[in-house]
């Protein structure tokens, strides 16, 4: 992913800034800037989400794209944070362990590595609420 | 609206062609549709070529030209539309082809795809793939193509009664198809066993649950029905063509494990074509991944959610079954060149519906197919008829 592409996204994909219709308080993440259900009518204002939900599904990735190869494996959810919203993440905890229903927050962690002298990524993964 | 029906088919082997180039493998195809429809060239009046990524897989855009140019069309100026869709792409390019004949805009149309995989390595076309889904927002958190099916399979078995063994014998039952078709990419039987000890790619699929990477092209002549018996004895007729669209990323579903597109797009077919899922003979369905056939058997109404796996073990979706599902063997045994796939299942139909599929041949009259995009934000209908 070039860098111009990646900062555009810094403040949401490093703090959990997703977006809120005020219209209908429907939440957004990823963000959103028109409402689906408003459309024209709907008006959209940033939301920082409180970073914790509950795992929906899950895999545990063996085989990976270049980019992501050296973490395998590792755990993917889709994640329904509390305010609504779901979103898909990695969760950082011991592969076995992942289970539907497993309560997660959001944690900032080191995402994937653009080759091996590239830019490194950053960004929101999960980890199990204790 | 004017009836259009499909008058000649061509597809080639579906396989690792190290040997034919991306134009080669569409030039062969497209002389083999036109030859089975008796047109020749000159009388076409437009191409619509469904490809998903030639900029990624060969570096090259521009497609529509490319290929009206090596099919020797350029001469006449014909005009040619690339129509991308990720998988459904070759679908959609039949719609194209379809409402186009049926508006009256244009005649004699050739629908294509092609799609030349090989030419990258693995770790890259895992990565391609991906772009099916978002990449913002799927792909840059890890998310692999298996991935999001793989995590639909964990919703749908922690939601209904689908069993490991159950997931298997859906690529069982397609590798059995493929062994009969001429032009499948694997023609090798396979047990259950197989599915199971094969490795692990994303928890819980299995490298034998995953449709492989395949170089391949197809072609169909679409032409006004009142005008098919000018040039066969055996016109195919489309009975319906829907299209419908879902959000681009899994997360935002409505529900995980039904692909709401596929509901929609299979009911706004059976509306236009007045027939009810009873009618179907036959069906083309897309299973990249064997839990991709469990949820389009069922989104497409053939029965309740949760009973495909059970349907698909009692053998009611294999040749001679009740409602036989994947004859050509599918996305999983013949093969999966993702911009040709959707024409493949036309030409599938076809050959069934003339009765020219020999080892596979089933009795019908009546064949539907399903094209899906992504995870399911495009979805394709249509229904053919002998
Ligand atoms: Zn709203």
């Amino acid at each position: 992913m070039s860098v111009s592409r990646f900062w555009r996204k810094i403040p949401q994909r490093y703090n959990l800034v997703g977006t809120k219709c005020t219209t209908c308080g429907r939440h957004f993440f990823p963000p959103r800037s028109l409402c689906p259900d408003c459309r024209r009518s709907g008006n959209i204002v940033d939301h920082q989400f409180t970073g914790e939900g509950s795992i929906v599904t899950y895999t545990v990735i063996r085989s990976a794209s270049d980019q992501f190869e050296h973490t395998t494996p590792y755990a993917l959810a889709v994640v329904e944070l509390d305010e609504g919203p779901r979103l898909t993440t990695q969760v950082a905890c011991p592969i076995e362990d992942i289970a539907i229903g497993m309560r997660v927050k959001s944690v900032f962690r080191r995402i994937a590595a653009d080759g091996e002298s590239g830019t490194i990524h950053y960004g929101t993964k999960f980890v199990p609420v204790e | 609206m004017r009836d259009v029906a499909v008058i000649g088919v061509g597809c080639t082997e579906f396989g690792e062609h190290w040997g034919i180039s991306f134009r080669d493998l569409f030039v062969k195809a497209g002389a083999l549709a036109l030859e089975d429809a008796g047109v020749t060239g000159e009388k076409i009046d437009a191409l619509y070529v469904g490809n998903m990524s030639a900029g990624r897989f060969v570096e090259q855009e521009h497609i529509g030209a490319l290929i009206a140019d090596y099919a020797g069309l350029a001469t006449n100026n014909t005009p040619s539309t690339r129509v991308e869709a990720a998988c459904a792409s070759g679908g959609l390019a039949f719609r194209q082809a379809v409402t186009s004949v049926a508006s009256g805009m244009e005649d004699i149309v050739v629908a294509a795809g092609v799609e030349k995989m090989t030419d990258v390595g693995t770790g890259a076309s895992v990565d391609m793939l991906a772009s099916a889904a978002d990449r913002e927002w799927e792909g840059f958190a890890g998310a692999t193509f298996p991935g999001l099916y793989a995590m639909i399979a964990n919703d749908y078995m922690h939601r209904y009664p689908l069993t490991r063994e159950q997931l298997a014998q859906v690529a069982v039952k397609n590798h059995e198809n493929g062994a009969k078709n001429p032009i499948a990419q694997f023609r090798n039987r396979i047990t259950v066993e197989t599915v199971l000890n094969s490795s692990l790619v994303a928890d819980p699929l299995r490298l034998f649950d995953c449709s492989p990477i395949t170089d391949g092209a197809a072609a169909v002549v679409v032409v006004p029905l009142e005008r098919a018996r000018e040039f066969t004895d055996s016109p195919v007729r489309v009975l319906a063509s829907a299209q419908a669209s879902d959000t681009i990323s899994l997360h935002d579903r409505r529900d995980i494990s039904t692909l709401d597109a596929t509901v929609a797009a299979g009911k706004r077919a059976f509306a236009q074509a007045g027939l009810t899922h009873k009618d179907i003979d036959m069906v083309e369905v897309h299973d990249c991944f064997t839990i991709a056939e469990i949820c389009a058997i069922e989104d497409l109404g053939f029965c309740k959610k949760g009973e495909a796996g059970r349907l698909t073990a009692d053998g009611a979706t294999a040749l001679g079954g009740e409602i036989p599902v994947n004859t050509s063997g599918g996305l999983k045994a013949c093969g999966h060149p993702v911009g040709a796939t959707g024409i493949k299942q036309i030409y599938e139909i076809v050959s069934q519906l003339r009765g020219e599929a020999a080892g596979r041949q089933v009795d019908a009259e009546i064949g539907m197919a399903h094209n899906v995009g992504g995870t399911g934000a495009t979805v394709v209908v249509h229904i053919l008829g002998a």
